[in-house]
């Protein structure tokens, strides 16, 4: 049991669909756990990652508490990977970073279609905003990147069993072009 | 019903017990409760705590863009984003959805039975397997796929067939699993191949067979302990769904019905173009979600829940004749008076839906339509669309405004998430109220305000799109952690820059 790879993951500003292009690897999932053991991730119920081989993150950083997930992660994975498009540069919610944020609240707020009672949420359970997005290798040190938007099962499968096998991954063209 | 736990009266003293994150749902939330000296719950809410500002970033790019940039809302349901914003660019072309060509008409339907029933599947067996097959205080390491597939190897391995399928439905129409591309403005990019049909063909039976199983598995669980699952976080309300012109189940087209708890209707085949007047959403300060209502009954009786149990709840028959039996079968029982409200009865209602999606599939497999025939249909600019279909968790609205030069002007999106959260909260509440007050919480108790919510299959990464959600303070982090910057709005809409407020 102990001598099984443990892998936490976790999603940041992304969609999920990171997430589910690595559960599509379909029925393989029955043989990676036969090797690997899940931590903290969308999948368990572990709220906090303990000390882990490797770290999965999918999305960027767009809110103080993104930062503090980020953070533990990075403590606590030997291998941190930063997965497809939003973690890598920000991805499509990286758009945001065009509008200043004052414009787009104040728009909303004052302008949504159907909206009642209007007002900001203001409440300490809410972690605060930041001002862009931010892909995360600007917070902390990245050791892989998997590129897509997702990256494919078949992507997920190789780097996995590559890492897990003790090689140093590699991704043939086919797995990296884009579409 | 449990309105008063919203807000606790006296909050100062009390004690703050928080589940964070929400697990084995799709997204970021959060649950807190507030105990007094006792372990009385006084306060239980539901938190939802990102904010990702889809409606406003996407004003200003090209309205052809908006089924590709969308579907970035979601990677479970981008099927039913790519469509809904499909059907409201259709309007922006001047095609209405009775005027798209059969053929592009019958491939989304196709690609969106597959959203479906991969999403489902995905829910029910990854996700929400483990509390009902092991209990819903199971110890931690029984609580994922991981150990339903070692326990239960046939039903957590045809649960990870059935999303396979689904997947490889959507990725013979779109190209893609998560994020393919398949519809354009009046119609779609390509048809069926034969060999994509054959490829399809081949393992349909078995699907069929095995929603089947899924059907008769959730009734087994559900009716180990009636009593209480038909308790189990369970409220009264109103539900809101699509539904077909003859009345039958529609996950793709139609008009919008509502009824109330004691199943008297409230709305029938409403043109859902019209929704802004139909609801209004409610903006509260603890959240960044929204609380949509029906406008005719007002802020406090008007909220209502969307998804399965409101489509098997609002619909008088179902067009595929397993479906059909099994939800005759739900509502005999279930239903002892008019509607099913049991919170658990969704993860039942959900796989007649997969049944009835299974079957689909199917049917339209044999559809010699989808091979061949016009694809785009053409029509004259307008400046506004509205689509609306019925997503896994339920409807979902979009709606654009463009300019003269094709920009996208204004956008407005209600996920299903946020159709179900006055749903959501209500039944964490109910929970406090009648599982955990006055006892001693422990990790696995708690674990009961995440399964009433996963019971209504949140998504909570859709529901974090919004702009309508921002906090009242941004801050600007350099990447060393130091707060460089801070932005306050103050009640009276000003805003002021480094003040911690
Ligand atoms: S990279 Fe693409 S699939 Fe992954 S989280 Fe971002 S938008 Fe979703």
């Amino acid at each position: 049991m102990s001598a099984k790879i443990k892998i936490a993951t976790t999603s940041l500003a992304g969609c999920f669909g990171c997430h589910m292009s690595f559960l599509d690897i379909d029925e393989r999932i029955t043989e990676l756990a036969e090797v690997v053991e899940f931590d903290r991730s969308p999948l368990t119920d572990i709220e906090h990652c303990g000390p882990c081989d490797i770290g999965l993150i999918e999305g960027g950083v767009c809110n103080s508490e993104n930062v503090h997930v980020l953070r533990e992660f990075r403590k606590n994975c030997k291998t941190l990977v930063a997965v497809g498009a939003c973690a890598i540069n920000g991805g499509l919610p990286a758009l945001r970073n065009f509008v200043s944020v004052e414009e787009c609240l104040l728009e909303a707020y004052r302008d949504g279609i159907g909206i009642d009672n209007p007002q900001i949420p203001s409440d300490p359970e809410l972690p605060l905003l930041l001002d862009k997005v931010h892909p995360i290798h600007e917070i902390v040190k990245v050791d892989y990147f998997m590129p897509g938007c997702p990256p494919s099962a078949d992507v997920f499968w190789t780097f996995l069993s590559a890492l897990i096998a003790g090689r140093e991954p590699k991704l043939p063209y086919e797995l990296v072009h884009y579409d | 019903m449990y309105e008063h736990l919203e807000t606790a009266a006296n909050p100062a003293g009390l004690k703050r017990v928080v589940v964070d994150p929400v697990s084995r749902v799709e997204g970021h939330g959060k649950v807190t409760l507030l105990l007094d000296a006792e372990n009385r719950v006084q306060q239980a809410r539901l938190h939802i705590v990102e904010f990702r500002g889809f409606e406003k970033f996407i004003q200003g790019r090209p309205y052809w863009e908006l089924p590709v940039l969308v579907q970035r809302l979601c990677g479970i349901c981008p099927v039913s984003h790519h469509l809904a914003a499909a059907k409201a660019i259709d309007q922006l072309v001047g095609i209405d959805p009775a005027d798209l060509p059969p053929a592009a008409d019958k491939l989304r339907r196709l690609l969106h039975f597959g959203q479906v029933l991969q999403s489902h599947a995905l829910h029910f067996f990854y996700l929400s397997s483990p509390d009902l097959l092991f209990g819903f205080d199971s110890e931690i390491g029984k609580r994922s796929v991981v150990a339903v597939l070692a326990d239960y190897p046939d039903i957590g391995l045809q649960g990870v067939k059935l999303r396979k399928y689904g997947q490889e439905v959507i990725r013979m129409v779109s190209g893609k699993r998560v994020h393919g591309t398949g519809a354009i403005p009046g119609g779609m990019n390509k048809a069926l191949s034969r060999e994509e049909r054959d490829y399809l063909l081949q393992d349909i039976g078995q699907i069929v067979d095995w929603a089947q199983a899924a059907v008769a598995l959730i009734k087994r669980v559900h009716g180990a302990d009636r009593a209480f699952n038909d308790a189990f976080a369970t409220i009264r309300s109103n539900y809101l769904s699509l539904v077909k012109a003859d009345g039958a189940l529609e996950l793709y087209h139609g008009g919008i019905r509502a009824k109330n708890a004691d199943g008297a209707t409230l709305f029938d085949h409403y043109d859902y173009c019209a929704y802004p007047e139909l609801i209004r959403e409610e903006v509260r300060s603890w959240t960044y979600m929204k609380f949509p209502y029906l406008t005719a009954l007002g802020k406090a009786d008007g909220w209502y829940r969307v998804g399965p149990l409101a489509r098997i709840n609002n619909c008088d028959f179902i067009d595929t004749p397993l479906a059909e039996a099994a939800r005759v079968e739900f509502k005999q029982q279930l239903a002892d008076q008019g509607l099913v409200h049991s919170t658990l009865a969704f993860h039942w209602a959900r796989m007649i839906e997969l049944l009835h999606c299974a079957e689909s599939i199917q049917a339209l497999l044999h559809d010699p339509d989808l091979l061949s025939g016009e694809l785009v249909a053409q029509g004259s600019k307008r400046y506004e669309g509205i689509g609306v279909i019925e997503a896994p968790r339920g409807t979902l609205f979009h709606h654009y405004q463009i300019d003269d030069n094709d920009i996208v002007t204004k956008a407005n999106l209600i996920v299903s998430t946020t159709s179900n959260n006055t749903g959501m909260n209500e039944s964490v509440r109910q929970v406090a109220a009648a599982y955990l007050s006055g006892r001693e919480l422990t990790e696995p108790l708690l674990n009961q305000l995440e399964v009433a919510i996963r019971a209504y299959d949140p998504c909570l990464s859709c529901a974090t799109h919004a702009v309508g959600k921002m906090p009242l303070q941004v801050e600007l982090v350099d990447a060393a952690g130091q707060v460089v910057d801070r932005l306050t709005r103050h009640g009276n809409g000003e805003f002021a820059r480094g003040d911690a407020g």
